[in-house]
């Protein structure tokens, strides 16, 4: 009898939460486009969103404020929602792959990987459009990214997250003075990577996101079929391989997604640390331990982490201001503290 | 009875082993000084005016010509003890943060503490258009401050070296950061002066910067040796260290606190230079043989690196061509097959 009643229980319980975490990704979308309208109408010059709907209706290139938010505004909203997509997926394939709540493009070395050979690029074979990055970004992010995870795997314990986190450090300390050595020589290129290396969605080229659309959309479909595989790779090795998985194709796969979608969202918005980890976590908070919910809801909450990032960084310290990749990691590392500090990363 | 014999057999054993492994690490010790010494040597010979070593001690003597004492006095001989001195505080600093985590890959460049220097050495740069003292003295205030919060933040009813290591990560991440806005706001030669800076640099040393740390080497030095010898057991963890009698919290903080004003003093003098402290600990230890953390050898191990690193910075890479650079594009650039090497031979033997 009571074993029906769980019974019982559970099918009511199981659509209820469905439909609940459903109702929840709803309410994200709608944050997100919230912050999508924020991030079109605030800035250094602040427009009504009437203005914003006079835009849809009819585009007039020869007003000021049409102008600004076809030409700026626009292209830099867009950025930002690929590029945070990219990182919220990817931080959440990451951390599920790599089992490691620390598991971020910053603090794996995969952007130093991407500096150094953008820096190749832009000094070495004249790489001068950021169209020509894309392809220079990946390269660095993939061989850093497996870099780090074989000297962090060293040990008879293999890659636990603290191993992880200063494998990724050293590596990033080897990769940046090889960068700076090529930097120190070139100061062209230096004053051209500078601008890139803070981490800022303005000024980027639609062109760069057009051609990284491709990769962008391989990795966030490798990445949302991960869902169920990531939940039984989180059971550990051994029982996934009892299940029947084939463990190097789900980590294949889910690799490829990482390094699709972190190397894209590097290229085309430069180093922007910390939302690849946060954001993640902030989902798991809202949904429990299924990846199936984890990953889009870390896919829509990103984006709006990192517009929302971007607009503080608009407003903070008028008439200029401060990229986003700073705002984010002003913000981002308190979270790490906080997860540092609350004993369980050790463990998972 | 033979019982009694065999016991003292072992007893006489271990203490001849004992005995062989401190003469190796004095041996070690002796020739990694002499290494040094030698090094700094040919660093105040070589040069656009070449001295011969008899030139050179005579000038060191005050017997030579005037111009031969001005060029080794006033210009090379800050430069080669500037780099010897600050080796040797970022070889112990290394060693004793590693020793401290008890992790090959935990170095005061690692965790953020020379990462705190360079933001405000930036600052100093960069904002105020500093040059000189100014900005060494941010740097040495910037390191000890970014230390203190890295220590407040990781503080959880005690400490431990992965919270250390993280927050500091996480720290590091944010000076990192604010580094790289400070860049995006200057002048491109501005901006290229203070990456000369984050490289880590010797050129143009005079005795003001020698001064400072030549006294911080000489007075952090003893408590570090001193306090080392209570590192040895806090290597087995606090529970064994404390069941040792090594009263575990004021011990680690005393370490600590000497670790981290070695490796500013270091910093504010030659600049950031990346993997120093981070490699001559491993370095020493394998020469050494031992398990301890062979602290002297590390400091001189330190001082070879950074003044051989800065031989090749300024003369071998003239040699293939390329301009003189900053000895932290060297030592960095070590860094990495170090990394690749410590990845290959952990992984074989399966030690941490």
């Amino acid at each position: 009898m009571t074993t029906r009643a769980v019974g019982e229980q559970r099918t009511r319980t199981r659509p209820a939460r469905r439909a609940a975490l459903g109702a929840g990704l709803l309410g994200a979308l709608a944050v997100l486009a919230l912050f999508v309208v924020l991030s079109v109408c605030v800035g250094s010059v602040s427009l009504s969103p009437s203005v914003l709907l006079d835009v849809l209706a009819h585009y007039d290139p020869t007003n000021g404020d049409h102008l600004i938010i076809g030409t700026m505004r626009v292209p830099r909203t867009v950025v930002g929602l690929v590029a945070g997509a990219a990182l919220g997926l990817s931080g959440a394939v990451m951390q599920g792959l790599a089992r490691n709540p620390l598991a971020d493009p910053g603090i794996l070395g995969v952007n130093a990987g991407a500096s150094l050979t953008m820096v190749l690029g832009i000094s070495a074979f004249g790489v001068t459009a950021f169209s020509g990055y894309v392809w220079f970004g990946f390269a660095g992010a993939a061989a850093a990214g497996l870099l780090v995870h074989r000297i962090g795997s060293f040990g008879r314990d293999g890659a636990t997250p603290v191993k992880l986190a200063l494998a990724g450090a050293a590596t990033s300390a080897a990769l940046g003075s090889l960068t700076t050595a090529i930097l120190l020589t070139d100061t062209e290129a230096f004053d051209e990577f500078r601008f890139w290396q803070v981490g800022s969605l303005a000024n980027r080229e639609l062109a760069v996101v057009a051609q990284a659309l491709p990769f962008l959309a391989v990795g966030a479909a490798a990445a949302l079929v991960c869902g169920r595989l990531l939940n039984i790779l989180s059971l550990g090795g051994d029982v996934a391989r009892s299940l029947g998985v084939n463990l190097a194709v789900a980590q294949g796969i889910a690799a490829l997604a990482v390094v699709a979608l972190c190397g894209a969202a590097t290229a085309i918005a430069g180093p922007i640390a910390f939302v690849g980890l946060a954001v993640p976590h902030a989902a798991r908070v809202l949904t429990g331990p299924d990846h199936r919910w984890i990953l889009p809801y870390s896919m829509v909450l990103a984006p709006a982490l990192l517009l929302a990032a971007d607009v503080l960084g608009r407003v903070v310290a008028p008439p200029g201001e401060v990229q986003v990749g700073v705002v984010t990691a002003v913000v981002g590392a308190p979270v790490l503290v906080s997860l540092v500090r609350r004993r369980k990363v050790a463990a998972v | 009875m033979t019982a009694v014999l065999d016991e003292r057999n072992a007893v006489r054993r271990v203490a001849s082993v004992r005995r062989r492994g401190i003469r190796r690490g004095r041996t070690v010790g002796l020739v990694l000084a002499a290494l040094a010494s030698g090094l700094v040597l040919l660093e105040l010979s070589l040069g656009s005016v070449t001295l011969p070593p008899d030139d050179v001690l005579a000038a060191l003597f005050g017997t030579a010509t005037p111009q031969a004492e001005y060029i080794v006095g006033e210009v090379r001989a800050p430069r080669a003890l500037t780099g010897a001195l600050a080796g040797a505080a970022f070889g112990l600093s290394g060693a004793i943060f590693q020793g401290l985590v008890r992790n090959p890959l935990a170095s005061p460049d690692i965790i953020g503490i020379t990462m705190g220097a360079s933001a405000a050495a930036v600052v100093a740069i960069v904002v105020f258009g500093a040059t000189g003292a100014p900005v060494s003295v941010s740097a040495f205030c910037g390191a000890l401050g970014t230390a203190t919060l890295i220590y407040v933040l990781a503080w959880r009813r005690g400490m431990s070296g992965y919270r250390l290591v993280l927050v500091g990560i996480a720290v590091a991440a944010v000076l990192s950061s604010v580094v790289s806005y400070l860049m995006t706001r200057a002048q491109v030669r501005d901006a290229q002066q203070a990456l000369v800076w984050l490289t880590g640099s010797l050129t143009a040393r005079t005795w003001t910067d020698v001064a400072p740390l030549a006294v911080a080497v000489v007075v952090l030095v003893p408590p570090a040796v001193l306090l080392a010898s209570g590192l040895r057991p806090l290597q087995f963890g606090d529970d064994a260290a404390t069941g040792l009698g090594v009263r575990v919290e004021r011990h680690r903080l005393g370490l600590i606190v000497v670790a981290v004003a070695l490796a500013a003093a270091a910093t504010a003098a030659a600049g950031p230079v990346a993997f120093v402290a981070f490699v001559s600990a491993p370095i020493a230890r394998a020469l050494v043989n031992g398990n301890g953390p062979a602290l002297v050898p590390a400091a001189f191990t330190g001082a070879v690196v950074l003044v051989g690193s800065d031989l090749v910075a300024q003369h071998v890479l003239e040699l293939v061509g390329i301009v003189a650079l900053p000895v932290g594009v060297v030592t960095g650039v070590l860094g990495a097959p170090y990394l690749l090497w410590l990845m290959s031979t952990t992984n074989r033997t399966g030690r941490a």
